[in-house]
């Protein structure tokens, strides 16, 4: 495995757990920004260009600052109160989670041996992707499409201000 | 630098690390935004996995691993637009984005 | 021997490299290949300053600086020193880690949107497949770095300058994209440097620019304003507006982080402008076919040039537009324009060649254009000014 490899694991692990761990919201939101980013170099790192340039474009660029309007739209920046950041429950989450991680890692590790080795790099060029979208896949780009109307008008109406609502 | 049998595990471990760190994240924590920032880390760290698959097994031409990967982060991007959508909405009815204290189903 | 200029820089760069053992060539043509945009793109940057205060000046009736050097063009150097010198203060209650990196990322986010754009024959740092993708990922992740700017000064100031500024970039970034592809549609490729070749051809000595043709026209009226609001320019510029926020987001920076958000701000301009060169005018091709002597990154660098000096009139011309005023344009007029503009091309491509095609695509678009303007300003009361003086 290359040290490229390594750093970018170090730099997207590290941000994933700031993400979760940091009292200060903000300060997650842009730990997030850094997993995306980290992520997106990984993409490019596997010969995903298009993967990687849309992840950055979609999640860096509206994502990202889509969380950090929450956060300060629901007043969440300032410090936390009482009780801490964590909720009373935190031993059964993290229980859960180990356990899901442990699950997860033994399968890949058990089945190492059935994994492929390296195989030529593949050469994928926007027209290949642009005319799988527009041929074999054309029905989830048009489900999609449609899921993407609906989600915009739903948040819409979900965040819109209803009237005789004290603002 | 110690290395796997196969390049593809090492990719494979740090989807999986990140999937559970997300999983931890949404578990544990008290404010709702945080919540959400765990399941997009999830829904990441799956991104990651279809991306490394598609590129180590056979037939990458066939692109399904990157079209998934595609559709999954488009689909993503708006499950968090609708998702911080009603977080807000809660905000403004609650006053509290705290899940702790939303535990009565009476609003 | 004209040739010769023309790829003066490949064959320099290449001499240079000749020097080097095989295994470090590829690795040392692309840093130089870096070194020349450092070197080049700020220099743009300086005359720029020097360019936009005389012009400013001139356009409200006075002198620009004209201590410095003949003229005041020593005026950058002047300005260099100056921010380099001032005390770099940090308020208390800042987020100092945030604080400090957000003119570094934004720094670096805009020079890596350099690399793909093809300044001359051959002469593109990375030709890459998905280079305008990769562009516009570049453009989209400033936006972050003006959040935290704003975000880390804890100044309400800078955090409202800062929260109009991401929206009115996110605003305008539809519009930026939707005209952009309507050029990729017409070219069949995402890359750069396709889309210049696609326009380096000549019929009866005038070039295939896709400004002259109407969806051209239009999608580059469109480009040209969502550019405008994404560099927030004025008449787009309330987030930094002096007589309304201070200075908006970059309220709390001094110094040299504060010449670091200029010199972002400003290269964004040149980059925007260098985009826009590429898709519509022409990218480094030459006017007209007798003129392909001239090397081709004079050609590049003088249409650059000429949008920034429309770019700075344009500024010193009109009044700056409220925030509802300008997000509703971007919805509500823009956009639509921009889809109507898609389908305009598409039919521009299946209704042949000849003349038929320029006359229905030029009567679509002014005949929507025209009854959207009307139709928008319904209901606007505008009666002859009045004046009330103090008594």
């Amino acid at each position: 495995m290359s040290f490229v490899f390594w750093l970018l694991a170090a730099i997207t692990v590290a941000g994933g757990l700031a993400a979760v761990l940091l009292k200060n919201l903000v300060h997650c939101a842009l730990a997030l920004t850094v997993v995306f980013a980290g992520l997106a170099l990984l993409f490019l790192q596997l010969d995903a260009q298009f993967a990687g340039f849309a992840q950055i474009l979609v999640y860096v660029g509206a994502v990202a600052i889509l969380v950090v309007f929450a956060i300060l739209l629901t007043r969440s920046s300032e410090t936390p109160k009482d009780g801490g950041v964590f909720s009373r429950t935190w031993g059964a989450g993290l229980a859960i989670s180990a356990a899901v991680f442990a699950v997860l890692g033994w399968v890949v590790l058990q089945s190492e041996a059935g994994l492929p080795r390296e195989i030529n790099v593949p050469n994928v060029t926007v027209l290949q992707i642009g005319n799988a979208l527009m041929g074999r896949y054309v029905l989830p780009l048009e489900i999609v499409a449609l899921l993407l109307t609906a989600a915009l008008i739903g948040a819409v109406i979900v965040a819109m201000h209803e009237k005789g609502d004290a603002k | 630098m110690t290395g796997f049998a196969t390049p593809l595990t090492g990719y494979l471990l740090v989807a999986a690390l990140l999937f559970a760190i997300g999983l931890a994240g949404a578990l544990t924590r008290r404010n709702a935004i945080l919540v959400l920032i765990g399941i997009e880390l999830m829904l990441n760290a799956a991104n990651l996995n279809l991306i490394a698959f598609w590129r180590y097994l056979p037939h990458p031409e066939a692109l399904t691993g990157m079209i998934f990967a595609i559709f999954s982060i488009a689909v993503a991007a708006a499950e968090a637009a609708v998702g911080l959508g009603l977080v807000i909405s809660i905000h403004r009815h609650a006053h509290t984005t705290d899940l702790d204290e939303m535990n009565r189903m009476k609003g | 021997m004209l040739e010769k200029a023309d790829q003066l820089f490949i064959l320099l760069r290449n001499w240079i490299v000749g020097f080097l053992p095989a295994g470090w060539q590829a690795a040392a043509g692309v840093v130089l290949g870096v070194i020349g945009i450092v070197a080049v793109f700020p220099g743009l940057f300086a005359i720029t300053t020097v360019l936009e205060r005389k012009g400013l000046g001139r356009m409200q009736n006075r002198i620009g600086p004209n201590r410095t050097g003949p003229f005041g063009i020593l005026q950058p150097i002047a300005d260099a020193i100056k921010s380099l010198t001032k005390e770099d203060i940090v308020p208390l209650n800042a987020d100092a880690v945030v604080h400090f990196l957000a003119p570094v990322f934004l720094v670096v986010v805009v020079f890596m949107g350099f690399a793909v754009l093809p300044v001359g024959r051959n002469m593109v740092l990375v030709d890459m497949d998905a280079s305008l993708l990769f562009y516009f990922a570049m453009g989209a992740s400033t936006e972050v770095s003006i959040f935290m700017a704003g975000w880390s000064s804890r100044n309400k100031y800078s955090l409202l300058g800062a929260m109009r500024a991401v929206a009115q970039m996110i605003s305008y970034e539809v519009p930026l994209l939707l005209s952009s592809v309507v050029v990729v549609m017409m070219t069949g490729s995402l890359s750069l440097v396709k889309i210049v070749e696609a326009q380096n051809q000549y019929t009866w000595g005038l070039p295939h620019w896709y400004i002259f043709t109407p969806w051209g026209c239009a999608a580059f009226v469109m480009y040209a304003i969502a550019a405008t609001a994404e560099t927030n320019r004025s008449p787009f510029d309330l987030p930094e507006g002096e007589s309304e926020l201070v200075a908006g987001y970059f309220t709390e920076y001094s110094g040299f982080k504060f010449a670091l958000f200029f010199l972002g701000e400003y290269l964004g301009m040149l980059s925007i402008s260098g985009l826009g060169t590429t898709l519509f005018l022409g990218g480094w091709s030459a006017p007209l076919a007798a003129l392909n002597w001239v090397p081709s990154w004079i050609w590049f660098f003088s249409k650059v040039m000429l949008s920034i000096v429309v770019l700075i009139w344009v500024r010193g011309t009109l009044p700056r537009l409220r925030q509802d005023q300008l997000m509703n344009f971007a919805w509500k007029f823009v956009l639509p324009m921009t889809l109507l503009d898609l389908m305009v091309a598409a039919l521009w491509r299946f209704l042949g060649d000849g003349w038929a095609r320029w006359v229905v695509c030029s009567a679509i678009l002014v005949i929507v254009y025209v009854a959207a303007g009307r139709a928008g300003m319904r209901g606007k009361h505008f009666g002859p000014r009045t004046y009330r003086y103090a008594e």
